[in-house]
């Protein structure tokens, strides 16, 4: 990628701005959701939610 | 500058109501009204204040003309006297739960008790911005809501408007102990309330008509005391319309609020605050609002918090009066509140 581009977020549909460095698996976060979000793809970038481990509370 | 009477000056919502106005830059606060502490230092009573003011508490007699009165009596004390502040202040801001409902025979049910100035019901303007911002412009008459009813309305009034829920809903309201003001008896001594998870209205809470009569649906609320002191979070439970996803919701918030100055959509999938938490609004007039959606079963579920005595009370007022006066929304109002607190 030469310039900035944006993509929307999977789970919230925010758009995530992508700087012209990103990297293929590199993770970056959604601001509306906070999501992290993997970069599975490069030309066109393709966002993809990055698993997580989940909090329990008493479940 | 405009001077202003704070009247019920000495219970939590007036002091906070001093806190921001003392701090205010347009703002010249004349009278602190006190029927308990006439003569007396209010930084005595709200020790917040010390170096901030050297004002006394004042008698109502004692207050002369002024251009905005705030009123944070008790219930019931500023329907009787309303025409007595109106022939003093251009505008008043009625804190109390008088004149938040328009319809007299609604107001008998929740309150026990007849209306005393029923012909005044229709002249207020209800103080919720996002709801009512153009007739606040030119508002003399303001009732602030409820603290349970501001974070129930907020929760749900992108999808209320647009008519993507169905017209019912259940709030599920948890409130701090100041919310019960500065002169609550026994039940709130520290031995009874400390630890308590303590359902006191299951049926009936008068902040549940606030919540009907703004949002235009069937409104049940159970409120819940909980071991906190300033704080309310609301979860409200409703059913979508058939064909309504996580998508139409999430774009509704996003509409409505999206230019509010202190509404913020916090649905975030990291972190330990993913959801509208109360804990690190105190102090602000933010009142977050979340959501959640079970597709397959059309449920969904919102959530706001907010500090009952900010957004939930003192600060809405400020916040209308800023409006009403054409004065920038958050002025003196920017504290962004208080993380670890």
């Amino acid at each position: 990628m030469t310039t900035a581009t944006t993509q929307a977020c999977p789970e919230c549909e925010d758009e995530v701005q992508l700087s012209p460095s990103v990297r293929l698996n590199e993770i970056v976060e959604c601001a509306g959701c906070r999501s992290e979000l993997e970069i599975v793809a490069l030309s066109p970038a393709v966002l993809a939610l990055a698993p997580e481990v989940e909090e329990d509370w008493g479940e | 500058m405009i001077r202003v009477a704070v009247v019920g000056a000495a219970g939590y919502i007036g002091g906070e109501l001093l806190r921001l106005l003392i701090g205010h830059p347009e703002v010249e606060v004349a009278h602190a009204v006190s029927s308990r502490f006439p003569g007396k230092r209010v930084d005595g009573v709200h020790p917040n204040l010390r170096s901030a003011t050297d004002l006394l508490f004042s008698t109502a007699d004692e207050v002369e003309e002024c251009d905005v009165v705030f009123l944070a009596t008790p219930h019931r004390a500023a329907m009787t006297q309303m025409e007595r502040w109106t022939g003093q202040a251009k505008q008043v801001f009625d804190l109390t739960g008088d004149f938040r409902l328009d319809d007299p025979e609604v107001f008998r049910r929740y309150y026990g008790t007849e209306h005393a100035a029923p012909h005044l019901l229709g002249d207020f303007v209800p103080g919720i911005p996002e709801l009512y911002r153009d007739r606040l412009r030119t508002a003399d008459l303001v009732s602030v809501p409820g603290c349970m009813a501001v974070a129930g309305v907020l929760a749900l009034h992108p999808l209320a408007v647009e008519s993507l829920i169905e017209p019912r809903a259940q709030f599920d309201a948890r409130t701090g102990s100041s919310g019960s003001g500065a002169t609550a008896g026994e039940a709130n001594l520290h031995a009874e309330r400390s630890g308590a998870m303590r359902v006191f209205a299951p049926t009936g809470h008068r902040h549940e008509a606030e919540i009907s009569r703004h949002l235009g649906i069937s409104a049940a609320m159970t409120a819940t005391g909980v071991e906190a002191v300033r704080g309310v979070q609301t979860v409200c439970h409703a059913t979508l319309r058939p064909g309504v996803g996580k998508s139409e919701v999430r774009r509704a918030f996003r509409e409505h609020y999206r230019d509010e100055p202190f509404v913020r959509v916090v649905a975030h999938q990291r972190g330990t605050f993913r959801y509208p938490e109360p804990k690190i609004l105190l102090g602000s007039n933010f009142c977050d609002v979340g959501f959640a959606v079970d597709e397959e079963a059309g449920r969904l579920v919102t959530i706001a918090a907010l500090d009952n005595l900010m957004k939930g009370g003192a600060g809405n007022a400020v916040q209308c009066l800023n409006i009403r006066m054409g004065w920038p929304e958050n002025l003196g109002l920017s504290f962004p509140g208080l993380h670890p607190a």
